[in-house]
């Protein structure tokens, strides 16, 4: 833990993005966290993705449940709106929250304590019905807050600090996305932004629900030789399926790559994703594929990171209910309540 | 690139910019440090082992060190270096018994002709160590021109008999009102060593029509300070002109509005932005009601049987050929001319040297310089040295400071009987300022706050009295307030490849991004790929072996606040916060040859 605040200056050639605001505009108070965690390179990352979408941030609401990775949204986004729940709760607040105001971009910010222990139901529900949100999971297989327990996506075999071989299995929480009928689901690796941020980007630009499960090493517990999710291990076993920039509309950026090794994909506001495939079999539209790739690959041992599924087409929670545009935390008594001539009828049609 | 090799002396010596750009290399950032712990004698000391007058430098240097100053990288000025140094001499206790001791004489004399800024120096060096020192000056106290040209509102005599005083203390003879008529009649005295610090004494003429016959109300600018500063000039004219747009203008103009002049104007070829002068003597003598015109050139003194009535000047422009090269041009504008009842002439400087016959083995250039060597100083007589506006011309008082250090050092070496162009690595030393998981033996929470003003006297009593010092100089509060401005460049952002383990903390947290994890590269494409422009090529990379993923770690040190939140980041102490410490070697340091180690 830090005890000063970050310095307010900063580089005299920071370039501005559309609104007029440098990268360090999106920051937040300064990390609590251990040092070189994980974390907050996802903070990083984050904000890095804000920035560059040129998001303002008053348009920007950002849940946690509880744990280490619960705490981040205090690091970033300092001017948006936040809501630091109950343990593994983040969902249901979130879903609430998009129910009301469906105009705010949703960042739902939890980890693998939060999301697929307590919290794994609610974790279900919300991808289930798709809500419109950015769902990230900081991923690092152990309770960081009560000293390196694993937690439920620790992979069977894998060693504790103390040497304890854990006999449990793991919940690959990218499977269970894919299969609850997530539209956008993809991995990462906190120690690998140039693939994280484009990532967040495109999940933010996503209209439906987006699933980011980020591998962010623990460096208190979980960062040692016998480890999965350590940043030795994850970088030798990192089976990275494609990688992606994300383009916005208005400022086309002139794409210049090899014929055949990129796939354009246009989702629903119009912003397009870049996608260079490395594995070139790799179909990140086939639902079915991806979760048999996915099988084969984490036999394996290897960890598949980048873009595993999207669905340009999706729709969220908001069509499936037929809910007007407006927010409906903005509709009026007089919207709301059509009157005693309304009821009236209304209830003459039921006698 | 290569990876940065952190053990020459000279690599984290340039990252303390200030510390770099002065010519005495004081350890800038130390002192203020000592300053923010109002431990005033220990930063008056560290000042004045490395820069000899810090009471006087802390009210009168050209202050090369703030335009270096990183602050002024990262906002819009730097620290007030120079008038911290006069904090630490204003509120130090009694220093006496921390000064050197007369030591016992090793039997050696070296002579010094001209007692200003760089004959001192060199004796307060070589006092210590034995030598007897004999200092001659034409005039009857020691201080050269730092007591003949600086007005007293700017620097008050005490200050110079103090600073002064403490190195005759040292044992050295001074022998006042002595002035040497021959260099050799001097070298027939047999002294092992002579050093020449007489300065640049001669004020240029203004060779225009009307010279000679309003001569008696044309005076050069330096001579009609030194006849104020010793009391034989005490008035002048109402309407003032002031020729000349340097330092000496400005102490020229503010002098004349003391002395009765109400009218007081300063001319000057040039624009305003190009005048020599520092910009806060321009600002001072603005401010006291001097206007400054400028693209004047004086044409003629207009006079009136003897008596000057005014100048006419020519209006010119400023044109600029292919090169870049500045050329003064008609600006085809008719004449202007200029009533006045004084001109004070301050149009620069020159040596000479009419005392040094031709076969005393002192060889002179073809501007009639002597030949010396600017490394050694020692001219081509092995025995005679010279330094300061005496060997190079005119510069400030912080650069006769410098060469009488090394000046000093080559008449030790010589009569030691050791190679003179041998010149010792400077002193340097390293330690970390960890002592917690985060805490530093430093002050890193940077400040936000602006410059601090340093009060002035009000204007009315100021100018009133000639001997009234101006400046008040900062109190305790605002020293701190300004001293906590400094950015600690000294303490070093020092990083170890083996132990890093790229987790980004480190480049997650720079508040400056400074800091790139990338593929190695050429230097110009390196600076193209770093995370924030790189907008000073002159700024050192900072570029790590390599690390486990094949990439390397690229710190930009151009905007660095050493505010060290990579170190505290950091999980596996990869980056440490070290305090980098140089000292110059000075004649008879302990070990000077021993080359230096660093981390």
């Amino acid at each position: 833990m830090t005890y000063i605040a970050k310095p307010k200056f900063h580089h005299p050639g920071l370039k501005k993005n559309e609104l007029g605001y440098t990268h360090r505009d999106y920051e937040g108070k300064i990390s609590t966290l251990c040092a070189g965690c994980g974390h907050d390179s996802i903070t990083a990352s984050i904000i890095e993705a804000c920035y560059e979408l040129s998001i303002e941030p008053h348009r920007v609401a950002k849940i946690s449940g509880i744990g280490c990775s619960s705490k981040t949204p205090d690091y970033f986004l300092g001017n948006s709106h936040g809501f630091n729940s109950v343990h593994g709760r983040m969902p249901s607040v979130l879903t609430g929250a998009n129910l009301a105001n469906r105009d705010l971009i949703y960042l739902g910010v939890s980890g693998d304590g939060d999301s697929a222990s307590i919290g794994f139901g609610q974790f279900a529900h919300s991808i289930r019905r798709g809500v419109n949100m950015t769902y990230i999971v900081e991923n690092n297989g152990v309770y960081g807050l009560t000293k390196g327990q694993f937690s439920a996506t620790a992979d069977r075999g894998s060693k504790s600090k103390k040497g304890v071989t854990n006999t449990d299995n793991a919940i690959d929480l990218v499977a269970i996305a894919l299969q609850l009928g997530a539209t956008f689901v993809a991995r990462s690796f906190s120690g690998d932004k140039t693939q994280l941020v484009p990532l967040i980007a495109a999940a933010i630009r996503h209209k439906g629900a987006s699933f980011i499960d980020v591998i962010s090493p623990c460096i208190a517990f979980n960062n040692h030789a016998g480890s999965t999710k350590s940043f030795d291990y994850v970088r030798e076993h990192n089976d990275a399926v494609n990688r992606l920039d994300v383009l916005v509309g208005r400022d086309p950026i002139a794409v210049d790559y090899a014929p055949g090794t990129v796939q354009m994909v246009e989702q629903h506001d119009g912003s397009k994703i870049a996608l260079r495939k490395i594995d070139a079999d790799y179909d990140p539209h086939d639902r079915l594929g991806a979760q048999t790739f996915l099988a084969r690959h984490a036999a394996k041992g290897q960890i598949v990171t980048g873009l595993l599924y999207v669905d340009p087409d999706a729709e969220d929670m908001h069509a499936h209910l037929n809910t007007v545009e407006t927010p409906l935390n903005t509709l009026e008594a007089d919207t709301l309540c059509p009157g005693s001539a309304a009821l009236d009828k209304f209830n003459a049609s039921l006698r | 690139m290569k990876p940065t090799d952190i053990a020459a002396p000279d690599y984290f010596h340039k990252v303390v910019d200030c510390q770099w750009a002065c010519p005495a290399h004081t350890p800038v950032p130390e002192y203020i440090r000592l300053i923010a712990q109002g431990r005033y004698s220990d930063a008056y000391m560290i000042n004045w082992k490395s820069n000899v007058f810090p009471g006087i430098l802390g009210r009168t240097c050209d202050r090369p060190c703030e335009p270096a100053c990183r602050r002024g990288r990262v906002e819009e000025t730097p620290v007030a270096i120079c008038r911290l140094k006069r904090v630490a001499a204003d509120f130090k206790d009694d220093i006496t018994h921390r000064l050197p001791k007369p030591s016992a004489k090793n039997g050696k004399r070296v002579a010094f002709v001209g007692g200003g800024p760089a004959s001192l120096t060199v004796a307060r060096d070589l006092a210590p160590l034995g030598y007897h020192c004999t200092v001659f000056d034409g005039d009857p106290e020691a201080g050269g021109m730092m007591r003949t040209q600086i007005p007293k509102f700017r620097l008050p005599n005490s200050v110079i008999d103090e600073e002064t005083g403490y190195i005759l203390d040292l044992g050295v003879e001074f022998k006042g009102g002595h002035r040497i008529e021959s260099m050799k009649a001097l070298l027939a005295e047999k002294y092992d060593a002579i050093f020449v610090g007489s300065g640049a004494p001669r004020g240029r003429e203004l060779d225009i029509p009307g010279r000679k016959e309003a001569a008696a109300h044309v005076h050069i600018g330096i001579d009609w300070l030194s006849s104020v500063s010793f009391g034989h000039t005490d008035k002048i004219g109402k309407r003032v002109v002031v020729l000349g747009g340097g330092n000496t203008a400005m102490d020229c103009c503010r002098t004349a509005r003391r002395l009765g002049g109400e009218d007081v104007k300063v001319v000057v070829r040039s624009g305003f932005e190009e005048m020599k002068a520092s910009p806060w003597e321009k600002e001072d003598a603005i401010h006291e009601d001097i206007p400054i015109l400028n693209f004047l050139v004086p044409v003629s003194f207009i006079h009136d049987n003897g008596k000057l009535t005014g100048i006419t000047f020519q209006k010119v422009k400023a044109e600029y050929d292919a090169k870049g090269r500045r050329n003064l041009v008609p600006s085809g504008e008719p004449d202007q001319t200029i009533e006045c009842d004084d001109v004070l002439v301050a149009v620069g400087q020159e040596n000479a040297f009419p005392w040094i016959e031709q076969d005393c083995g002192i060889e002179f250039d073809k501007w009639h310089m002597p030949k010396v060597d600017p490394k050694t100083f020692v001219s081509t007589n092995p025995k005679v040295f010279f330094g300061g506006d005496a060997a190079f011309g005119p510069k400030n008082i912080i650069w006769a400071v410098a060469q009488g250090h090394d000046a000093a050092l080559s008449i030790h070496k010589l009569l030691s009987g050791e190679d003179i162009t041998e010149r010792p690595l400077p002193e340097v030393n390293v330690s970390s300022q960890k002592m917690g998981i985060h805490e530093w033996s430093y002050d890193n929470d940077i400040s936000n706050d602006k410059r601090f003003k340093v009060p002035h006297r009000d204007k009315v009593i100021a100018l009133k009295d000639i001997r009234t010092e101006v400046e008040l100089g900062y109190d305790v509060k605002l020293a701190l307030g300004e001293a906590e401005r400094c950015l600690n460049c000294d303490v070093q952002t020092v990083f170890s490849t083996s132990l890093c383990i790229e987790c980004d903390a480190c480049v997650d947290i720079c508040p400056m991004d400074c800091i790139t994890f990338t593929e190695n590269g050429e230097e110009a494409d390196l600076r193209q790929r770093l995370k924030a422009p790189s907008l000073h090529p002159d700024q050192d990379l900072y570029v790590s072996r390599d690390l486990k993923t094949g990439r390397v770690m690229v710190k930009d040190e151009d905007v660095c606040l050493h505010c060290g939140l990579c170190a505290e980041r950091c999980p596996t102490g990869a980056w440490d916060m070290q305090k980098y410490l140089i000292e110059m070697t000075q004649a008879g340091s302990s070990c000077p040859t021993r080359s230096r180690s660093a981390a």
